[in-house]
């Protein structure tokens, strides 16, 4: 008798079963290219197990509806693609800001403005660093398969809840569409992060108090605490401030909060890089043909290795630095005009060379190619 | 006499932020507090408990009104609150909704969710606080602004035409819509009681002044005698439909204006839920 749990899915579906998996019970979102299958599989799913599915009016109301779940109890999410990722910056601020989680998901496409709807990108990558006005700090996350996309969904929803801020999974648009054969984890068997929340009397209650963890406790509206939430840069009570000895501090809880802890966050999936002298590095999509590329330079007797970046934001500098220790080049693939590899070069010594092999006509980038930028190279 | 007065300013108080420090930030004279006082009344009488409201706005002047608030209080982005709002309820429909907007913020940058909110009928009261201006940046027109009136962005007279906020949420849907002004503080307490015990999308306009700009740039004068001018304009709905179209000229028409019954959206998916899981 086959297993149940084996199952054909798409990446946008994967992010759905991954989501619920977690514990997602409400959805927002606005119908595009080529993010349209999230939503409609939570537009099934959801109601199925008692949650919830709304399309908003745009991705602005989108974002906001689910940033008021959010502090309403449920874990909520989105799911856009560039043009509406856009749309959704300022809000995806004020979650920064008031310190609410959520996870937006941004299957990428061609950019900028209406660009490629249905051909393949990673060109939203800084954004997802970098795309609210203001100093924060972003995590994001990138598979580069579809039974990746269901774990990574699952540890976006927890490092969300961990931290308490916005998560961006970006997928791109292979991702999102290419079928694969997974094993959906069975209860239990992936761990999944519960919100935190207040234990004692209202009135004693801080919300956004400095702890030695940065991260408080997060009470549901109609559960006695009553505070205020505002966008506006707030004390530790959540009222409004503008006094320097309390705005410095406030920023510099949302940095830190995250930056303590880029271990527990960075993840990346390393192939050949014992000893390996050129180094592959990519995310989504491109990783798959760069482990591809690596195995055949292998064989052909190339000491060639790859890495994955599974986790993008906060960038993984000190973990890059250690695997390329010992490597003379690297080269950097990705599907835009080199967002990550600008990150690459400022992390590496500079004896190492970096090297880039770009594309941003809509296309993939496929082993081939790599081996041919390896023999440009080598 | 005194004894009423202090019970009125005792449940005030019960329904303000204790640890929030004032004065607030309106202006002295500011109509923004004759509606916080009728909308805590309005709550009492209703018996409805602090921990189960939430109340959210975007932002302005009138805004700022639910951090002074002692219940759940989210003070949200530029026009968005009814998106926030319809996340919040979604998610509690137990809740008891209430948002506060102002005409720039409900009608200019937050128009789209404005009417979709009136079109889904949730369970939501918006009360719109329409000062005819943008206060908060310092006196630039906004939708309500009337033609020909100054602002610091008219400043030759406003040359577009302006948003009708009540006939706006009724073509778009909602199940209730009423108008009053500051003037008419018990009126108001009945409308936003009748409001918010309304199942479905209302809307609640209070006309309001800002004297500090809308007044001074078009000689208005001040709180006072823009208030008392409030209260010769008003007409209520009633003798308003013995009137013509000619003689409501100018005037502003008070009561409750709309009311249907129609299904609320929250209700609507928790039937489809039950239906799903076989319990229907």
């Amino acid at each position: 008798m086959p297993d149940k749990k084996r199952v054909l899915m798409q990446g946008n579906h994967a992010c759905v079963a991954g989501a619920i998996y977690a514990g997602m019970r409400f959805y927002a979102g606005y119908p595009i290219t080529p993010s349209t299958e999230v939503a409609e599989g939570c537009a099934r799913r959801l109601p199925e197990i008692g949650g919830r599915f709304i399309q908003m009016e745009d991705e602005i109301g989108s974002i906001a509806a689910v940033i008021g779940a959010s502090v309403a109890g449920l874990k909520s999410m989105t799911a856009t693609s560039g043009p509406g990722y856009s749309l959704m910056v300022e809000n995806i601020g004020y979650a920064y800001m008031t310190e609410t989680p959520c996870v937006i998901i941004n299957v990428q496409r061609g950019g900028p403005s209406t660009g490629l709807p249905t051909k393949v990108s990673q060109s939203d990558t800084m954004q997802a660093r970098w795309g609210t006005h203001g100093d924060y700090t972003a995590i994001a996350v990138a598979p580069s398969s579809v039974a990746e996309t269901v774990t990574e969904t699952i540890r976006a929803f927890n490092l969300s809840e961990r931290f308490r801020t916005p998560v961006t999974l970006l997928l791109d648009e292979v991702i999102g569409h290419m079928r694969e054969i997974i094993t959906l984890p069975e209860p239990g068997e992936c761990e999944v992060v519960e919100r935190v929340k207040p234990t004692c009397p209202p009135e004693q209650f801080i919300p956004f108090e400095m702890t030695e963890s940065l991260v408080n406790p997060m009470p549901a509206y109609g559960e006695g605490y009553r505070n205020v939430i505002t966008g506006l840069t707030h004390d530790t009570m959540g009222f409004t401030t503008n006094k320097p000895v309390e705005i410095a501090p406030k920023l510099d809880k949302l940095r830190n909060k995250i930056m303590r802890h880029v271990d527990e966050i960075t993840r990346l999936r390393t192939e050949f890089i014992d000893d390996a002298e050129i180094l592959f590095i990519s995310y989504g999509s491109v990783a798959r043909a760069a482990f591809q590329a690596a195995k055949i330079a292998r064989e052909a007797g190339a000491k060639v290795g790859a890495i994955q970046l599974q986790s993008i934001w906060p960038f993984p500098d000190k973990e890059l630095m250690e695997l390329c220790a010992r490597c003379r080049k690297v080269i950097v693939g990705e599907l835009n005009m080199g967002q990550v590899a600008i990150e690459v070069e400022r992390v590496l010594p500079r004896d190492t060379e970096v090297h880039t092999l770009l594309r941003y006509d809509g296309e993939i980038l496929t082993p081939m190619q790599l081996l041919e930028k390896l023999d440009e190279v080598l | 006499m005194a004894t009423a007065v202090k019970q009125r300013s005792d449940v005030i108080l019960d329904y303000i932020r204790p640890r929030k420090k004032f004065p607030s930030v309106w202006c002295a004279g500011c109509g923004n507090g004759i509606v916080m006082s009728a909308l805590i009344r309005a709550i009492e009488k209703a018996g409805y408990s602090k921990d189960g409201i939430a109340m959210l706005s975007g932002i302005g002047c009138s805004s700022r009104m639910p951090i002074y608030f002692d219940v759940s209080a989210l003070h949200t982005t530029h026009g968005r609150a009814l998106g926030f709002a319809t996340g919040v309820k979604f998610a509690r429909p137990e809740l008891k909704v209430i948002v506060i907007t102002g005409d720039g913020d409900a009608l200019a940058i937050g128009g789209n969710h404005f009417i979709h909110a009136c079109r889904r009928n949730i369970d939501i009261t918006a009360i719109l606080l329409n000062n005819y201006i943008y206060g908060m940046t310092g006196g630039q027109g906004s939708p309500t602004t009337p033609s020909e009136a100054f602002s610091t962005t008219t400043p030759y007279g406003n040359v577009e035409k302006h948003f009708e906020p009540c006939d706006l949420a009724a073509a778009a849907g909602a199940t209730f819509v009423g108008r009053t002004t500051v003037y008419h503080a018990p009126q108001m307490e009945k409308l936003l009681g009748d409001a918010m015990a309304h199942r479905g999308f209302s809307l609640v306009e209070v006309v309001s002044n800002c004297h500090t700009y809308f007044g001074r740039l078009n000689r208005q004068g001040d709180a006072v005698s823009m208030i008392n001018h409030f209260k010769e304009q008003s007409v209520p709905v009633a003798k308003s439909r013995k009137m013509s179209p000619e003689e409501l000229e100018g005037k502003i028409v008070t009561g409750k204006l709309h009311e249907v019954d129609k299904t609320e959206f929250c209700d609507e998916y928790q039937r489809v839920v039950d239906a799903v899981q076989g319990r229907n």
